[in-house]
């Protein structure tokens, strides 16, 4: 065994590379902080190996991948749970980047000389999302098909190269046959290849510049003085990677696979929607989770603004990444940048707001909304009741709650009588506003006396 | 830190300063080789990036599709209707269809694109109100496609309608997203 070994790395040498790899010395005391970079990775790998398991049964065509589907999660041996890993082991990576990235940003590693580990970083943070956006598409159920749609109408109001972009995405006029099957050549060859690329790039530059060690506060980047003083560090303190620090990385590694695991068991796959058929309208598009709080900006964005936000946004949001690395002297510790402490706040705070917006939606009206009950109603009279139906069928209760009945896109006007004469409501339901539409010649003067009678009883 | 080529390498550095023919010969023998591996990564090259922009060049043909007789359309009515694109490709299933929704009144028909112009979402038609209502961020339209509330920047698109043989038809055309 013994001469097999040495016979091996005789003639590959790669053995006694893994071992000068894998006992690189590293800086002692990396703690818990360092393990998401590789959990990152371990993620990625389960979503390669759960991917190609799932591709050995879905077919890539437009007519006939969610019937695909519906067979890998009803019918195909552990079709469902393989779903499910491959869900959650998204989601999985989506979190654990967005963490790696926080950490090395927080502790000042992008600086001298990482910068490029922080630019190939980046690539594989924008690479991810196109990953987790792709994935989602391949989802093809109707949602999927009216999130290509959005985001086809997304690029569209990129200023002259709209329609052009528009076609890209849906690879074609319309959305058609080609559609999915680009998206899958994407998610599973083209992006993929790409990450494998920048993670060997990226591990190549860790090994190169050593892990960062854990920032002091007073002790600056230097260019001129840096690399020295990290050589001496390691020379009196450094510890091989292997065992030292890596057990931590290959404890987080087990939990996350446990969580997925457990997740995918319990919890399972997003269920399909509806067929992808554009023709059927009654649809709620609604992105994954990892995407919500983007929905809830369009949604939120004044609407002059909105495609300056739609296009620049997403330009500015890589720029900042991009020339992070501009900034690569100075303090490391957080303690000597409390703005980038405040920045990562913002940012995981303004997320946060955005994405439980999203889950609430308030903006979309409620197309679910029944007529008020007799009892919510609460009234006899002939106006009142007559005009609580119209409330109904007008469409005032799919924008406007009442009683907790309706939708979140009005006031509530549960209590409207308490704070509007009936001639303003008159006024208001004939007029309109911004966001709600005058109903000026949609409602005679007696249904909207009704509606007004109704109205009057709420407070 | 870098892998440093172990020292028994079969690899060993140049020996002696090379006489200066031999630079230009390898100067020279680099260049061609640079220029060959251009010249081969282009010939893949080419097909594969046009073949990825062909949407770009593409122009699908237009297509009359009959959506119904055109008195089962009742006057002062809006019902959506449903084609198929123009010349869909055989394995795209559902998704070849289009919708529209398609008003009768006194002017004649029209047919109004389903996809708001705010993100593209399908709008819904509510006959009681006489709005279209778009499930993703609330905007409104009246029975006229103009915009009456909400985030849409532009009216609802429509698609070229016309009654032939008693068949009202729509022209297939691009998806109205720009
Ligand atoms: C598309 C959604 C939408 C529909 C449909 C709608 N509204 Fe509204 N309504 C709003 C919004 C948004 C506001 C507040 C902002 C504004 O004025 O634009 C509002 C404001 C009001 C107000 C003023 C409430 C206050 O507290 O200021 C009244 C009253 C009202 N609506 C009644 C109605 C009635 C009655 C109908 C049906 C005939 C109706 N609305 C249909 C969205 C809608």
């Amino acid at each position: 065994m013994r001469r097999l070994m040495a016979w091996l790395d005789d003639r590959t040498g790669l053995i006694s590379w893994s071992k000068w790899a894998l006992e690189h010395p590293v800086p002692p005391r990396t703690g818990w902080w360092y393990v998401f970079g590789s959990a990152t990775f371990l993620a990625f790998l389960l979503q390669v190996v759960t991917g190609i398991a799932l591709a050995t049964a879905y077919v890539p065509s437009a007519g006939q991948a969610y019937e695909s589907l519906r067979f890998i999660s009803e019918r195909a041996l552990m079709g469902h749970f393989l779903r499910g890993l491959h869900y959650f082991g998204a989601s999985a990576m989506v979190i654990l980047i967005g963490a790696h990235v926080t950490r090395t940003y927080l502790m000042g590693a992008y600086k001298f000389p990482r910068e490029l580990n922080w630019l190939s970083g980046a690539l594989l943070l924008l690479l991810t999302l196109a990953l987790a956006f792709t994935g989602q598409l391949l989802r093809w159920d109707q949602t999927a098909v009216w999130s290509v749609i959005v985001a086809a109408a997304q690029a569209g109001r990129v200023p002259v190269i709209g329609p052009e972009l528009v076609k890209l995405v849906l690879a074609g006029d319309t959305l058609g046959g080609q559609t999915l099957s680009r998206f899958f050549a994407f998610h599973v060859f083209f992006i993929p290849a790409l990450v494998f690329l920048l993670v060997a790039l990226h591990l190549a530059l860790v090994l190169r510049h050593g892990i960062s060690e854990r920032p002091t506060p007073g002790e600056p980047v230097d260019k001129a003085t840096y690399r020295r003083r990290y050589a001496e560090l390691m020379a009196r303190e450094g510890v091989p990677f292997w065992p030292d620090a890596a057990w931590r990385d290959v404890v987080a590694g087990a939990v996350v696979v446990a969580v997925v695991a457990l997740l995918a068991l319990i919890v399972g796959p997003p269920a399909l929607g509806n067929p992808p058929d554009p023709s059927i309208l009654h649809a709620y598009p609604r992105p994954d989770w990892y995407f919500l709080w983007y929905f809830a900006v369009l949604a939120l964005t004044p609407n002059h603004l909105e495609t300056i936000v739609i296009v620049f946004g997403p330009l500015i949001f890589g720029a900042i990444l991009l020339f992070m690395p501009l900034f690569n002297t100075g303090e490391r510790s957080v303690k000597r940048r409390p703005w980038a402490g405040l920045v990562v706040f913002f940012i995981v705070f303004v997320i946060a707001a955005f994405w439980m917006a999203g889950n609430k939606a308030p903006w979309s009206p409620d197309f679910e909304a029944q007529p008020l009950a007799a009892s919510v109603v609460g009234d006899t009279t002939a106006a009142v009741v007559r005009g609580a139906r119209l409330f109904h069928d007008k469409g005032c209760e799919y924008c406007h709650q009442i009683g907790s009945q309706g939708g979140k896109r009005g006031p509530d006007l549960s209590d409207v009588a308490t704070r509007m004469t009936p001639d303003a409501m008159a006024l208001k339901i004939t007029n309109g506003g911004p966001d709600m539409p005058p109903f000026v010649s949609n409602l005679s003067p007696d249904e909207l006396q009704a509606i007004v009678a109704f109205l009057t009883t709420r407070k | 830190m870098d892998p440093a080529p172990p020292p028994d390498s079969p690899h060993a550095g140049p020996a002696a300063p090379p006489a200066p023919e031999l630079l230009a010969r390898r100067r020279f023998l680099s260049r061609v080789s640079i220029a060959l591996s251009a010249a081969a990564a282009a010939v893949v090259g080419v097909p594969v990036v046009g073949f990825l922009l062909a949407p770009l060049f593409r122009r699908s043909p237009q297509q009359w599709r009959a959506v119904g007789a055109a008195d089962s359309f009742k006057l002062n009515e809006t019902v959506s209707v449903t084609f198929e694109d123009a010349s869909p490709l055989s394995w795209s299933g559902v998704t070849a269809r289009t919708a529209a929704w398609l008003r009768h009144d006194a002017d004649g028909f029209t047919a109004f694109s389903v996809n708001c112009t705010h993100l593209g979402c399908p709008v819904q038609w509510l006959a009681d109100a006489q709005l279209f209502l778009c499930p993703c961020h609330g905007g409104v339209y009246n029975s006229d496609g103009a915009v009456a509330a909400g985030p849409p920047p532009r009216p609802l698109p429509r698609y070229p309608v016309r009654v032939r043989r008693g068949q009202v038809e729509i022209l297939t055309s691009p998806i109205p997203l720009v």
